[in-house]
């Protein structure tokens, strides 16, 4: 067992993990930190993915150790302290996108770093920017809608 | 102006908070303290007896616990089947053993051999990889036909036969069915095969058991669609545990699409083993391996043979088809190719004669249940698409020969053994047209035409039978289950209302729409209302949530039991008011006297049954709290039309959406918002089915398929936006809501106007060959299609 120190949601953490702990399993068994899902074990689902240095990154598929020192945000480090959802998660209640929440964290996490990186995307930047980020009960619909909603582009949604 | 709350309101949903902050509590979230995990060592061949399995070396590993095997399930059931099917020679189906450990064989790559229990998942999988498995291997029987043929490899030697069953409906009408076709102007025959699915709810099964020693409880929590169904089968079948002995919790479920309603071996495991470690263990499935051991969908090869006269009014149809059951029967499997797939075979049209025969056949292969749909997208696919056909090979425009055939009077009594109370197919249909603005279609075809791309058109209609039921006829035919529904609904001094209900939400809003109505009934704010599901401990008995029941036999049920509490409380109302109880009036959480201004707040009458000083004693106790059981009259019957428009590149073969139309009429909608949702998911389950996915085994039984690198989900940009209209309304004429259920719908209506739409548009571009394509709709299929000679 290795220590690894970080901070996570603006936090200082620490914990003892084998060299085989993932970041994910660091962040929910050992931090209690069950926001950030796992859905697969080939790190193409997204569930898990969490914010690293500003970058979105799938934890399931990198190990805890390799991340000392580093700024981790998870889902539950995206309202603010008062409970006021962010404008990405408001956006997904609005426009409801999610149903069972599974996948939910992963594509807030997904949305708010492609509106970092672009913030008017179109609809198909949208598209391809969730690849890496599978939902069975939406049909993506209004997943979409709610990105586009969040860059402030309610009237670029082609459809109801 | 739209309404802002109660019944019809888009109403935002409550448990999206918890979803959108990481504050979800699935079962995985869940640690007991002392809690052991297990990992299942797993057969990596399809089909083999069991030599020898060594656990003397796993056991000695660091923090191993125990390694379980077959042996120690000696006094222990196997896993329950809850369907009988009768077949057409009145036989009984044939029900093998499914042991909760494989006893003396395997029989599908994934079937569970050895449980090993360690203190951490890490010490349990290191210790798995040492259990000594020596299998003698034997020839896999994969393909259905092959199964049932004369000297095939038996998956079970006890019941000598791969045939589980052979089905026929109506029995009684196969020779008239016969000579109709014998007399018919015109016969189109269309040979297909329904795809194996996997489901893939985003997250995967887990399970945890746990035992009080100082009580003698079990407690398992678990990704169930019905946790009161998974106690009845896994107690009284399997372990032997009385229902007041065990409890079981499903808390946030990530999806379930059908793979959850059924109960899996492992649940029994975690149980069995919590009691005899003396402590909790937990089962996480990692996502390859639900792949080999969550239950698949579909996989049906169908013959099917329409035939009309020469103004192509239908005369009959008759089906051949062989559904896959996998190695053992899942706990509904008989009854999704029979009663959830026959009796929806008239679809939305006027056919007097119709024989289905379904022959359910044993495979080495993962077990094969419900899937979102259920036997009704079968039943859809083969019908809307040999319609299709027919409407090619007689000349006739694909909608016109549908509208001629429609059902237009209700209720109508198919010859499939339903009766539709509602509908009104020309409306959907009409909706249809304008929505998905058909008149433009050959100007979007020019438009593809000039980049070189085959544009097509595919529509079609889909009927399905939802909150199957009632349970006196399900019995009748095969059901070990009643498939009522139940509520509790409990009212507090303040006002505040608490509804316990037997359904279970998994992604579908219940905690948000079930509150809706309650809200409308009693005309309080929706936050004075909570829902509570998922748990057998503190929810009255309930059949739980599948066939897109939840809304039409659940919310049934609680608008009963409201309407109990409503009654009662009208009584300590009237006494309140001095006034006679059949003057009381209940609007806006007001009782008042009617035709006068006397009025008294329900707060006020909801305190008084708790602080009963001014209060009827002689009429009514005190307290507000009524549980009602609802059990269906009949099947809803919710329809639509669908219609899907592609691009065919035909130098790849790749399919484009272009876009995706779809009327539904649910009769009436309680959330509108959600219901939109619902048939947006469903939809893109469909294009899935029809463009990507495949459970594909090799002859050796070997899943080629088995994790996301292999089987292909749909992702975000392989679908459009959707248009959904869900305006065409012919409320339920048999349930207090006039709601019909949406859940289905979607995938169900989908996968025909994928294909209708594909072969239009190589039809269009002169491949007059090309009269079928079977799913998924591969870029390579495609192509190989176009350029067959």
């Amino acid at each position: 067992m290795t220590k690894v120190a970080m901070s996570v949601n603006g936090r200082a953490v620490s914990g003892e993990v084998e060299g085989r702990t993932l970041l994910v399993q660091f962040l929910r068994e050992g931090l209690g930190l069950t926001g950030t899902h796992v859905g697969c074990d080939t790190a193409q689902c997204g569930a898990c993915v969490v914010h690293v240095d500003g970058k979105a990154l799938k934890a399931c598929n990198v190990f805890a150790l390799d991340f000392e020192g580093a700024e981790v945000t998870t889902i539950e480090g995206m309202a603010a302290p008062d409970g006021t959802l962010s404008p990405i998660q408001q956006a997904f209640q609005d426009h409801h996108g999610l149903q069972c929440g599974f996948c939910t964290p992963g594509m807030v996490m997904s949305a708010a770093a492609l509106l970092a990186e672009n913030p008017k995307p179109t609809e198909a930047e949208v598209r391809e920017y969730l690849e890496g980020n599978l939902c069975r009960c939406t049909g993506y619909h209004n997943i979409v809608k709610a990105i586009l909603a969040a860059s402030g582009q309610e009237m670029a949604v082609a459809a109801e | 102006m739209p309404k802002d709350h109660g019944i019809g309101a888009s109403s935002k949903r409550r448990e999206d908070i918890r979803f959108l902050t990481g504050n979800g509590r699935y079962t995985d979230d869940i640690n007991l303290h002392g809690q052991a995990h297990v990992a299942f060592v797993r057969s990596q061949v399809a089909h083999g007896r069991l030599k020898s399995v060594d656990t003397s070396a796993a056991a000695g590993m660091p923090g191993v616990l125990r390694v379980f095997t077959a042996r120690d399930f000696e006094g222990v059931g196997g896993l329950p089947c809850g369907w009988q099917v009768t077949d057409r020679h009145g036989e009984v189906m044939k029900e093998p053993k499914h042991p909760v450990l494989a006893d003396g064989k395997v029989r599908h790559v994934g079937d569970p051999i050895a449980a090993v229990v360690a203190e951490t998942y890490e010490q349990a999988r290191d210790a798995a990889e040492a259990v000594g498995v020596e299998i003698e291997e034997l020839p896999a029987v994969i393909d259905m036909k092959a199964a049932v043929a004369d000297g095939s490899v038996l998956v079970h030697e006890d019941i000598g036969t791969n045939l589980c069953y052979d089905w026929g409906f109506v029995e009684e009408n196969k020779a008239k069915v016969d000579a109709a076709f014998d007399a018919a102007h015109h016969v189109t025959t269309l040979e297909l095969v329904n795809n194996r699915l996997v489901p893939n709810a985003m997250e995967p099964r887990v399970a945890v058991g746990d035992f009080s020693f100082a009580t003698g409880e079990h407690t398992l929590y678990t990704t169930s669609q019905n946790p009161h169904v998974i106690r009845l089968l896994m107690g009284a079948f399997v372990l032997g545990i009385p229902e007041h002995k065990l409890r079981v919790v499903a808390p946030d479920v990530g999806g379930g699409f059908g793979s959850k309603i059924f109960h899996y071996a492992e649940e029994a495991f975690v149980t069995f083993a919590a009691k005899a470690l003396r402590r909790p263990v937990k089962w996480t499935c990692q996502r390859s391996e639900s792949f080999m051991s969550d239950a698949h969908g579909r996989d049906h090869v169908t013959k099917i043979e329409l035939a009309l006269d020469a103004e192509g009014h239908f005369q009959a149809i008759r089906t051949e088809t062989y559904a896959n059951m996998g190695a053992y029967l899942s706990t509904f499997a008989p009854s999704v190719p029979t009663w959830l797939h026959g009796t929806l075979m008239a679809g939305n049209y006027r056919t007097p004669l119709i024989y289905v025969n379904v022959k359910a056949v044993f495979t080495n292969t993962v077990p094969v249940d419900a899937y979102r749909g259920a036997g009704r997208p079968e039943a859809t696919f083969q019908l809307e698409r040999v319609i299709d056909k027919a409407a090619r090979e007689m000349g006739m425009d694909p909608i016109e020969l549908r509208r001629k055939n429609f059902i237009t009077e209700f209720p109508y009594e198919t010859p499939v053994a339903v009766v539709y109370d509602t509908g009104d197919y020309h409306a959907t249909m009409d909706k249809l047209v304008e929505i998905a603005d058909l008149k433009g279609f050959e100007a979007r075809r020019a438009e593809s035409a000039k980049k070189g791309l085959l544009r097509g058109l595919g529509v079609n209609c889909y009927i399905e039978a939802c909150g199957i039921a009632p349970s006196q006829l399900v019995g009748q035919l095969g059901a070990r289950a009643g498939l009522y529904e139940s509520a509790t609904v409990r009212v507090n001094a303040t006002g505040g209302v608490v509804v316990m209900t037997g359904s279970h939400s998994h992604g579908q809003g219940h905690e948000t729409s079930f509150a809706q109505v309650i809200s409308e009934m009693i005309g309080i704010p929706e936050d004075q209302v909570e829902i509570v599901h998922g748990d057998t401990a503190n929810t009255p008995m309930g059949m739980g949530t599948y066939g897109s029941r939840s809304i039409a036999v659940g919310g049934s049920a609680m608008v009963k039991a409201a309407g109990k509490v409503i009654d009662k409380a009208k009584k300590i109302a009237a006494h309140l008011l001095e006034a006679s109880e059949g003057d009381i009036e209940l609007k806006d959480g007001k009782f008042s006297v009617a035709g006068t201004d006397k009025s008294v707040e329900w707060g006020a009458v909801t305190l008084a049954a708790y602080v009963p000083h001014n209060y009827p004693l002689d009429q009514v106790e005190p307290g507000l709290e009524e549980t009602a059981f609802y059990d269906p009259s009949n099947f809803t019957y919710p329809a639509g039309a669908y219609a899907c428009e592609v691009e065919v590149d035909p130098e790849t073969g790749k399919v484009t959406i272009c876009s995706f139309a779809a009327t539904d009429d649910f009769g009436n909608i309680i959330n509108p918002m959600i219901v939109d949702g619902q048939v947006h998911g469903g939809i893109a389950q469909g294009i899935g089915q029809a463009l990507l996915e495949n459970a594909t085994y090799d002859e050796d039984g070997q899943l080629l398929s088995g994790s996301y690198m292999d089987y292909a989900m749909p992702r975000a940009d392989d679908v459009p936006f959707y248009k959904v209209d869900h305006s065409c309304q012919t409320p339920c004429t048999h349930n207090p809501l006039g709601v019909k259920g949406c859940g289905e719908a979607g995938a169900i209506g989908t996968p025909p106007a994928v294909v209708n739409a594909v072969v239009d548009a190589l039809q269009r571009a002169g491949h007059a060959h090309v009269t079928h394509l079977d799913m998924p709709l591969s870029p390579a299929r495609v192509w190989a299609a176009i350029n067959a000679k």
